[in-house]
């Protein structure tokens, strides 16, 4: 999984930090989300998703990056 | 760059020599708006007196528009109605980096909502407190007040709020019905609605006036009482006068009420008329609520909690009854859309009300049905440029979560308590359109009966 921002929708509202704060921060001073890893780890996929869902403004992406590490 | 390829958008039939098409703008909007949609496709102009407005809809141009920098579309520029309303030198709109500080700091982030929905629940129960058993209500005037009293406890404090009654809510009322269109020509022209909306302001400055007063003879009171007026009226000129007069306090609160007012209160109205004329489309939202509050009946849990059959229907409410159906900007530089030129200086335009009537992208649009939105078919997330009631990209309303939240919370404590029904035929209800900001047409009457008597 590989996190993408699309900074032209992102407004921080803060509900992705709500819903997996390990991976997302909105930070005082920024105009756009801060993700800490763009590619998570398996057991943050389930908030990472979560996250994408409930974003008001769909402003997270999710590149699938195909398996076997090419 | 602008590419010399670029071809000319056609300009709509009808207008008139003087005025062009200002004057169907204030009377019949949509038919306009339609028009240029048949006509010319997804760009098309009309002459707002002398000046050319470009009409762009759907998914491709939608994009462009709603990603367009600054610099590029100014949305600053583009609404001189509002400037008599909120007063000299309180501005429309602020840039996108500032609508971002607002969020980050303010009221309408995300944790902040739950304390939002109890104060919001609050209200609803003290508005229908003295409904007893059965009745009837103007739809319009009583969620018109209701959302002065929560949008004002929820952005300025439940102080200020207690300090306001019916008087403010029907001169708020007032203020928005002046903000007819020949405000894009004069919006100081003597017409009966401009004269009322400057009287209606004068009247809101004397209430804030006399709040003020009281509040300065009594001091500033127990600390955690304490709300944005308090604040304001605690910044001194070096004199030690106030820094803030009362009309410019008014200029604030107006405009930090104005986004979220008339907005919610028709959407709040046309949720209750299309639930009730389209058949069982109520009994699914009520039979949602029951089964969530078996576990629960605290609101400001439940208002955050998905209810997918209540977001459907208030989605659906506002992909019909989108309560902007012209969104504004101006153009700084000259530019070019999808092949299309347009000039800087020409004023460009989206429409939630034609966009979200797209059949291909909504397919059957002009009939209410909740279900697209629900799971496998969700077509407001198909593309990010469709569904705009509330706008998109850099200056997608910032109130969207607060807003659906609020409805949310309204209906969960109505809906429970009481049996609604039309009082009126039900094709009687009918958008106001004559202004740009659109009510209903009033009476807007429906019956109320508590639920178990």
């Amino acid at each position: 999984m590989r996190i993408q921002i699309d900074a032209d929708l992102c407004q921080m509202h803060g509900v992705c930090e709500s819903e997996a704060p390990e991976v997302f921060v909105v930070e005082k001073g920024e105009t756009v989300v801060t993700v800490l890893n763009f590619t998570p780890d398996e057991d943050q996929h389930e908030a990472v998703l979560a996250a994408v869902e409930y974003c008001p403004t769909r402003a997270i992406i999710i590149v699938e990056e195909p398996a076997g590490g090419m | 760059m602008t590419d010399p390829q670029a071809v000319a958008i056609p300009m709509v039939s009808g207008g008139l020599v003087d005025g062009g098409h200002l004057e169907e703008l204030r009377t019949d909007p949509i038919g306009l708006l339609e028009r240029i949609r048949s006509e010319c496709g997804d760009a098309g102009r009309f002459d707002l007196s002398g000046r050319d407005v470009t009409v762009l809809s759907g998914a491709g141009p939608n994009e462009f528009f709603f990603r367009a920098p600054e610099e590029v579309l100014d949305q600053a520029e583009a609404y001189p109605f509002m400037t008599p309303v909120f007063g000299e030198g309180v501005v429309f709109d602020a840039s996108p980096e500032r609508r971002r500080e607002m969020l980050h700091n303010q009221a309408l982030r995300d944790k902040f909502m739950r304390g939002h929905a109890a104060t919001i629940a609050r209200e609803v129960v003290e508005m229908v407190s003295d409904w007893g058993d059965e009745g009837e209500i103007d739809l319009l005037d009583w969620f018109a007040e209701l959302t002065i009293y929560t949008s004002s406890s929820c952005l300025i404090g439940r102080k200020f709020r207690l300090e306001l009654d019916r008087r403010f809510a029907d001169l708020y009322h007032d203020l928005e019905q002046g903000t007819d269109a020949l405000a894009f020509v004069d919006p100081y022209a003597p017409i009966p609605s401009f004269a009322k909306r400057d009287e209606s302001r004068l009247a809101l400055v004397a209430l804030v006036q006399e709040i003020m007063d009281r509040r300065e003879a009594a001091g500033p009171g127990p600390e955690e009482d304490r709300d944005l007026l308090d604040v304001l009226m605690s910044i001194r000129a070096e004199d030690g006068e106030l820094r803030f007069s009362a009309d410019e306090v008014t200029g604030i609160f107006i405009s930090m009420m104005f986004a979220g007012h008339h907005t919610t209160s028709t959407t709040a109205s046309w949720m209750v008329i299309e639930l009730l004329r389209h058949e069982g489309a109520m009994d699914l939202v009520v039979a949602e609520l029951d089964a969530l509050f078996e576990d629960s009946d605290d609101v400001s849990y439940q208002a955050l909690r998905a209810m997918p059959q209540m977001e459907a229907a208030l989605k659906e409410t506002l992909r019909m009854h989108p309560p902007l159906i012209l969104l504004l900007r101006v153009a700084k530089v000259d530019l070019d859309v999808e092949g299309r030129h347009i000039a800087a200086g020409e004023m460009v335009g989206a429409s939630p009300w034609i966009s979200n009537r797209i059949p291909e992208d909504f397919p059957e649009p002009d009939s209410f049905d909740p279900s697209r939105y629900l799971a496998g078919r969700e077509e407001d997330k198909l593309n990010p440029w469709t569904w705009i009631p509330f706008g998109a990209g850099r200056h997608r309303c910032v109130g969207a979560s607060f807003a659906l939240m609020q409805l949310k919370a309204i209906f969960s404590v109505v809906l429970p308590s009481f049996e609604l029904s039309l009082a009126q035929p039900p094709e009687s209800y009918q958008a106001d359109m004559s202004k740009m900001v659109i009510q209903l047409e009033q009476p807007v009457l429906i019956r109320y009966r508590r639920r178990g008597t």
